[in-house]
């Protein structure tokens, strides 16, 4: 293995963004898709448009905002100071931030999705059986829904790893807080440092294809067929 | 009789101006943009031929290169690349020259932050310092061993945060995010002088010379245009506009 230690670091730090970020991304991203399943709203369709902003948008743009949005001069950098956090760029904090709002489209579609497809009847047989709308929630659209949350959850997590236009321009280089696995791959090309390239660049390929084979399997689609 | 002569001649002269009007595809490191801008608008002017021009970073085009890329001269941001190029026979031999110094300079958006002396660096009373990765951009090579030459390396080592490549370098420090930056005299200079915020121009005895390389690829032998740019390159014309745009020349 070829790997050195400034690669196992990426890897790690890798991980623990993916992972914290996914689980960030349940938490925030349920009651939106709720929402957005539910609601007969105007509002509907601008928050549905911005939450999937960051699909089309190219990082270097994303990055570029968030990087002037969290300077000292940024609503967000004068936010974070008065609070007394400091300024997010350069730091892990901050690029589970920018990872979230990146992130966002890959769970928050799916969910919905998944909301959707429920439909009124089973909320309506729920509620004449006097199951509070919490209760409804968690025992009967979680466990309807379950192949949407896998769905987002595997793919926040593999987007997230992917992520590499704004982590780059927010993160700073550094090792062990801002150094993620796509930002070393292209240190290691730009050094033409081929060798040590391909090992990560050929473990990032096949990783992304096990988690696309994981999609596929555990997708909507498989779950009805199989229920 | 005569009459058709001077039109043989004629001709001559008008098909043999046209074939001698080439086209050169030029890789240019991304920090030589605006200069070489006004540059090759001026060769077009100066010599008919016509320079078309693509900007990058020198470590990705050493991968096109390699690859096939159809680029007849490169103007690297450093000298190890295309000596890389030179010696892998990539290259026209006995074209490489180097054709802009680079001048290194600490940099604040603020404007009264860096002193003329550069001291406060030895203060250490600011967050994050950005540096251009020292691996990928000669500049960040620059930067740390002026930084070594203060014997700062340890004492900073902490708030230095990296930009891959020297224009990303001065975004970090543009936008506020690093109150301090070592990046390229060229980028803050405006009209011949430094536009906005504070800085301290590093003594080139501080620092091994960032040397700007650029040669004929071996696409380009042949190229009348890759070598009427290259000779263009060192007329005062040229060197007037390089040296403008905060660069030295040898």
């Amino acid at each position: 293995m070829t790997l050195t230690d400034a690669d196992l670091s990426a890897i790690r730090l890798t991980l623990e963004l993916a992972g914290l970020t996914t689980a960030l991304l349940l938490v925030v991203g349920t009651p939106i898709a709720w929402w957005l399943a539910r609601t007969r709203s105007w509002l509907k369709t601008p928050v549905g448009s911005i939450v999937t902003l960051p699909l089309v948008l190219p990082p270097t743009v994303l990055g570029f905002y968030l990087l002037v949005a969290m300077g000292p001069e940024g609503l967000l950098g004068k936010a974070t100071q008065a609070m007394g956090l400091g300024l997010l760029p350069f730091t892990f904090t901050g690029l589970v931030l920018a990872s979230v709002i990146y992130s966002m489209p890959f769970v928050v579609q799916p969910l919905q999705n998944a909301f959707e497809a429920i439909g009124d009847r089973p909320l309506e047989v729920a509620a004449t059986l006097r199951a509070s709308p919490l209760d409804t929630f968690f025992s009967v659209v979680v466990p309807l829904a379950r192949p949407g949350f896998l769905t987002a959850a595997i793919l926040s997590f593999a987007h997230t790893v992917g992520e590499f236009g704004v982590v780059l321009m927010i993160g700073g280089n550094i090792e062990d807080k801002t150094r993620v696995v796509s930002v070393q791959i292209y240190n290691h090309v730009e050094a033409l440092e081929y060798g040590e390239a391909h090992w990560l660049a050929g473990g990032m390929l096949l990783f992304s294809f096990l988690v696309l084979m994981a999609v596929n399997a555990f997708g909507p689609d498989k779950t009805r067929r199989q229920a | 009789m005569k009459a058709s002569r001077i039109l043989v001649a004629m001709l001559f002269t008008l098909t043999g101006g046209l074939a001698q009007a080439e086209e050169v595809q030029v890789a240019v490191a991304a920090n030589f943009t605006a200069p070489m801008k006004v540059i090759a608008a001026d060769f077009e002017k100066d010599t008919g031929h016509k320079a078309s021009l693509a900007f990058g970073s020198t470590g990705k085009f050493y991968a096109q290169i390699k690859n096939g890329a159809p680029f007849q001269v490169f103007l690297a941001a450093d000298d190890e690349t295309p000596a890389k190029l030179e010696r892998e026979t990539m290259t026209v031999p006995g074209s490489r020259f180097t054709y802009a110094v680079g001048t290194l300079v600490l940099w604040s958006a603020k404007p009264d932050l860096v002193d003329a002396k550069g001291a406060v660096l030895a203060g250490g009373d600011f967050a994050h310092l950005a540096v251009a990765n020292p691996k990928l951009a000669p500049y960040g090579t620059a930067a740390m061993e002026t930084l070594a030459k203060l014997g700062l390396t340890d004492k900073l080592a902490s708030k230095i945060v990296q930009g891959e490549n020297i224009a990303q370098t001065y975004q970090f420090a543009a936008t506020g995010n690093a109150e301090l930056g070592f990046v390229a005299l060229s980028q803050v200079m405006k009209d011949g002088k430094i536009g906005q915020g504070s800085a301290w121009v590093v003594p080139a005895d501080m620092h091994q010379p960032i040397r700007q390389d650029a040669v004929i690829l071996a696409n380009g032998k042949g190229n009348a245009a890759a070598e009427a740019l290259m000779k263009y390159l060192k007329t005062p014309k040229a060197v007037a506009i390089i040296k403008s745009y905060g660069y030295a020349v040898q």
